[in-house]
């Protein structure tokens, strides 16, 4: 039966009854009773074996499996790459720009429903008393808001948005592992859908750091969290290893590594944090799941576990992925700032190495999410230098953005806006971090909206701000048409002053003492909390601006010329959208991507152009 | 030529130091100052917010400036001057900040390293946290307790001996130090103290420490601020500083008399 929706329905229930099978089949056999433990089934059947027949079904495993059991393959067959029709956005395809947009479509559905649970925690905490909903499911908002945001939106959407332009920046016709690519989408919507179930098996309501033994001793729902962090990790993972591998091996001809974009240098940092730290949350979630659904003791001090040790193996994912949250929004900054201020990067060289700085670093800072946590008091100090050193790198970064739109010529353009309105709410959020990072400070505000502020302003601030900048900059790129100008300004400049409205006050009412995570607080809060939820619902409504901007001008903006913006990379020098295999023949990159304003300066040399005068190789850093 | 755009830059960054010092000045950040360690704790952070103003004058003035100043005409296609970057100039922005960072690690460390002392006569006090409300255990004065050992609180069964003096409210003397011992009964709970500036978590099966010092008589709130379950939110208690000799009385008095509800 060909691959497609019906056969992904049917193998869901397949193999949804092959785990049902397996699991009563072992109770019964072991004697256990009850042999029909909904629990267990739930874990085996829907959150494991499901999800592997709803990827086979749709063809995920098709050429592999075909080709393991020696069925002919032709690897020259290319009928599912590319979109002809919108139901080619619904199968598994190939062509990494499908991919890329299938991405960033699905975690903005993601993003709009993260959202809505923030409107709601919002409009819990608008007045101090407790008022519409029971502290459990309160718990459950928070816990599923920022889960939603950070394994379904922010990560993937710039995985989306790399994924689209990353192999057309370095000259290749694909990523170098398309299946690979296509069934790391696929297993996006499973994570997200399984995140949101949770909800119907109450219980996912830790907090997004699930901290053990809270983790353990939460209901059920908990599991769908430990799951789906699995796939969403998995997800990750795969996606990683595909984008280091596109990157050393599928450059083009003359695209040295010191003649990257940026993008490419962020993706490749990221990518290498990725490979090496998310195993680690991985281990931390299947611990927790086997302490509550094994009953083995991890964590449970009584039998001899330890508690902080999840603390330990958490953050030293979680920290580095604040960077892999960061890191692509850094590159996309660059090319955005670069291309609208008509300016070459400003010290090009430093902005790389200072990414390499920053994933080295990042590994060593880990325990500052631990400064009252109880870990050993001499781990404190040196956590702190780390933490605090990474402020240079940093420095460095927004230091050369400033200088690169110095007497340069300045189009503030949507993107432009998102991308300097990034760096203003990043150095906002960076000097906050300081206040997290010293130890004497920290002990004060740790676990209190001070923290929420912070976050928010480099996530919300960072990394959705460039997300925006990334979509707007590239989306006459994935769909040949312009965006509505008038309304992307309208957006920023809502979403930006709603923005600084809701999260700045957060600030004061943190280092003032209100904890976090609470559905009931002091009255004293209380002014402030309303100020904030009803910016809240604004920033909330400036996004509905954005939906129908994008849709619109989706199906009947302008048609967009191939080089809107006139940048050097090499995305722009292709048609938009692209063509099938993004060039139609390998071009040569004879220069640096960002020489605006130096004369005759090339970056690439296209199929049908003359060859290098010369003169573009000598204009060199 | 270039002496024009660097008293401008200069101008605003003045301009915006002060608004961010009147933000920083007026706004009543800080609780109250009740302990020693709150003291140190102030003194860093309000070092760390003047390097902040600082850093944020600079980038906001010349981010003001730049994005004013440079703007494009519609009509103009025109690139601008291809300056690909300044050593002397990525040198000084790299240094700078390392100096600070320095600053600041040095006067956070002498902080910490002041504010975790244990002083020889200092009071003990242990702390159960549990679903949801705290329970300070105080050992008689003067007896002896190995390190890493509870006093009141049985590490296994977590229950409170019958010989210590118990209190859902925390009781300290004032300008005495006092030594707080901490652990939970089934998750992980943490203590704060807005006022002490003092904040940590309480472990099942772990001690952990901190020193309180207060200086001024009052009545201050506990907070819980680690989710620890669905009463999170309603986990609160109160830090109760008197003086000396009330405390003395109070501490001799049999437990859950005296006014645990009374200040």
């Amino acid at each position: 039966m060909a691959p497609g929706w019906l056969r992904a329905a049917w193998m869901t229930a397949l193999f949804f009854g092959i785990g049902f099978g397996l699991v009563a089949g072992i109770r019964a056999f072991a004697g256990w009773d009850p042999a029909i433990d909904w629990e267990p089934i739930i874990t085996v059947a829907a959150l494991t074996m499901a999800p592997i027949g709803f990827l086979s079904g749709l063809g995920a495993f098709d050429y592999w499996l075909g080709w393991a059991f020696g069925a002919p393959t032709r690897p020259d067959d290319h009928s599912g790459h590319g979109a002809r029709s919108w139901s080619d956005y619904f199968r598994i395809n190939t062509d990494h720009k499908v991919i890329g947009i299938q991405y960033v479509t699905t975690t903005i559905v993601f993003f709009l429903v993260g959202g809505m649970l923030a409107m709601l925690v919002r409009a819990e905490l608008a007045r101090p008393e407790a008022n519409f909903v029971d502290p459990q499911t309160y718990n459950e908002l928070f816990t599923a808001h920022a889960a939603l945001m950070i394994f379904l939106f922010v990560i993937p959407a710039f995985a989306g948005l790399a994924n689209y332009v990353l192999p057309i920046m370095i000259g290749a016709p694909d990523m170098a592992f398309p299946r690979l690519n296509a069934l790391s989408y696929w297993l996006l919507p499973i994570a997200g859908i399984m995140m949101l179930a949770s909800f119907f098996f109450p219980g996912f309501g830790a907090g997004w750091t699930n901290y053990a033994p809270l983790a353990v001793e939460q209901p059920f729902g908990n599991v769908f969290f430990s799951m789906a962090v699995q796939w969403a990790g998995a997800s990750s993972i795969a996606t990683a290893l595909n984008f280091l591998v596109t990157i050393i091996t599928m450059r083009a001809p003359g695209m040295t590594f010191w003649r990257m974009p940026l993008l490419v240098w962020a993706n490749f940092t990221t990518s290498l944090l990725v490979v090496i730290a998310t195993p680690f949350i991985a281990g931390s979630q299947f611990f927790v799941m086997f302490d509550k659904v094994m009953h083995t003791n991890f964590f449970d001090f009584a039998e001899g576990g330890y508690p902080l040790g999840y603390q330990h193996i958490f953050w030293f994912y979680s920290h580095p992925a604040v960077y892999i949250m960061m890191l692509p929004g850094f590159g996309i900054a660059s090319e955005v700032i670069s291309a609208m201020s008509r300016k070459p990067i400003f010290g090009y060289r430093l902005m790389a190495l200072s990414l390499m700085a920053i994933l080295i670093l990042g590994f060593s800072v880990w325990a500052h999410h631990m400064f009252v946590a109880g870990m050993a008091p001499w781990l404190r100090v040196p956590m702190m230098v780390t933490t605090l050193l990474i402020a240079v790198p940093t420095g460095i970064k927004v230091f050369s953005w400033l200088a690169t739109t110095w007497e340069g010529r300045i189009n503030f353009a949507t993107p432009m806006l998102w991308a300097v309105g990034f760096v203003s709410m990043f150095v906002i959020g960076g000097l906050s971090g300081i206040f997290l990072g010293a130890v004497p400070i920290v002990i004060h505000t740790s676990d209190t909206y001070f923290v929420v502020a912070h976050i928010h302003y480099v996530l919300l601030g960072g990394s959705l701000f460039t997300i925006f900048a990334g979509i707007y900059y590239w989306f006459p790129k994935m769909t040949g048409r312009m965006y509505n100008e008038t309304l992307g300004k309208v957006h920023f400049w809502l979403s930006f002053l709603a923005f600084n409205a809701t999260f700045f006050p957060m600030h004061i009412i943190g280092v003032q003492g209100m904890p976090r995570r609470v559905y009931t607080y002091d009255p004293q809060f209380g002014n402030w909390n309303l100020f904030i939820t009803i910016s809240s619902f604004v920033l909330g409504a400036s996004f509905i601006i954005f939906v129908y901007n994008m849709i619109v001008s989706w199906r009947s903006g302008k048609p967009a010329p191939s080089n809107p913006w006139r940048a050097l990379t090499l995305e722009w020098q292709v048609s938009s959208p692209p063509p099938l295999f993004n060039f139609d023949e390998i071009p040569q990159v004879v220069g640096n991507p960002y020489e605006y304003g130096v004369p005759g300066a090339r970056h690439a040399i296209l199929s049908g152009e003359r060859a290098p005068t010369g003169e573009a190789e000598t204009v060199q850093r | 030529m270039r002496a024009g755009p660097l008293i401008r830059v200069i101008l605003v960054a003045l301009l915006l130091a002060a608004a961010a010092t009147a933000v920083a000045i007026f706004v009543p950040w800080l609780p109250d100052q009740a302990s020693e360690e709150a003291g140190r704790t102030d003194f860093v952070f309000w070092f760390v917010t003047a390097i902040c103003i600082g850093i944020f004058a600079i980038v906001a003035a010349i981010s003001v400036y730049s994005f004013v100043k440079f703007r494009v005409r519609p009509d103009d296609d025109s690139d601008g001057p291809p300056v690909h970057g300044h050593t002397g100039i990525e040198i000084v922005w790299t240094v700078v900040p390392l100096i600070l960072v320095v600053a600041m690690l040095v006067v956070s460390s002498v902080a910490l390293a002041r504010n975790d002392r244990v002083p020889a006569d200092h009071l003990r006090v242990e702390v159960l946290g549990q679903q949801f409300a705290w329970v300070f255990a105080y050992p008689e004065e003067g007896m002896e307790v190995g390190k890493h050992k509870l006093a009141c609180i049985d590490r296994e069964t977590r229950l409170i001996a019958d010989r210590c003096k118990t209190s859902p409210n925390l009781r300290l003397p004032v300008g005495r130090s006092t030594r707080l011992y901490l652990t939970a009964r089934e998750v992980i709970h943490s203590f704060f103290v807005p006022e002490f500036r003092l904040k940590q978590d309480a472990v099942p099966g772990m001690t952990t420490a901190i020193t309180i010092t207060p200086t001024k008589r009052g009545d201050y709130p506990v907070i819980c601020t680690e989710l620890c379950g669905l009463g999170h939110a309603l986990m609160r208690s109160r830090a109760i500083v008197t003086s000396a000799a009330e405390f003395e009385r109070w501490r001799r008095s049999p437990s859950g008399e005296n006014g645990d509800t009374s200040p």
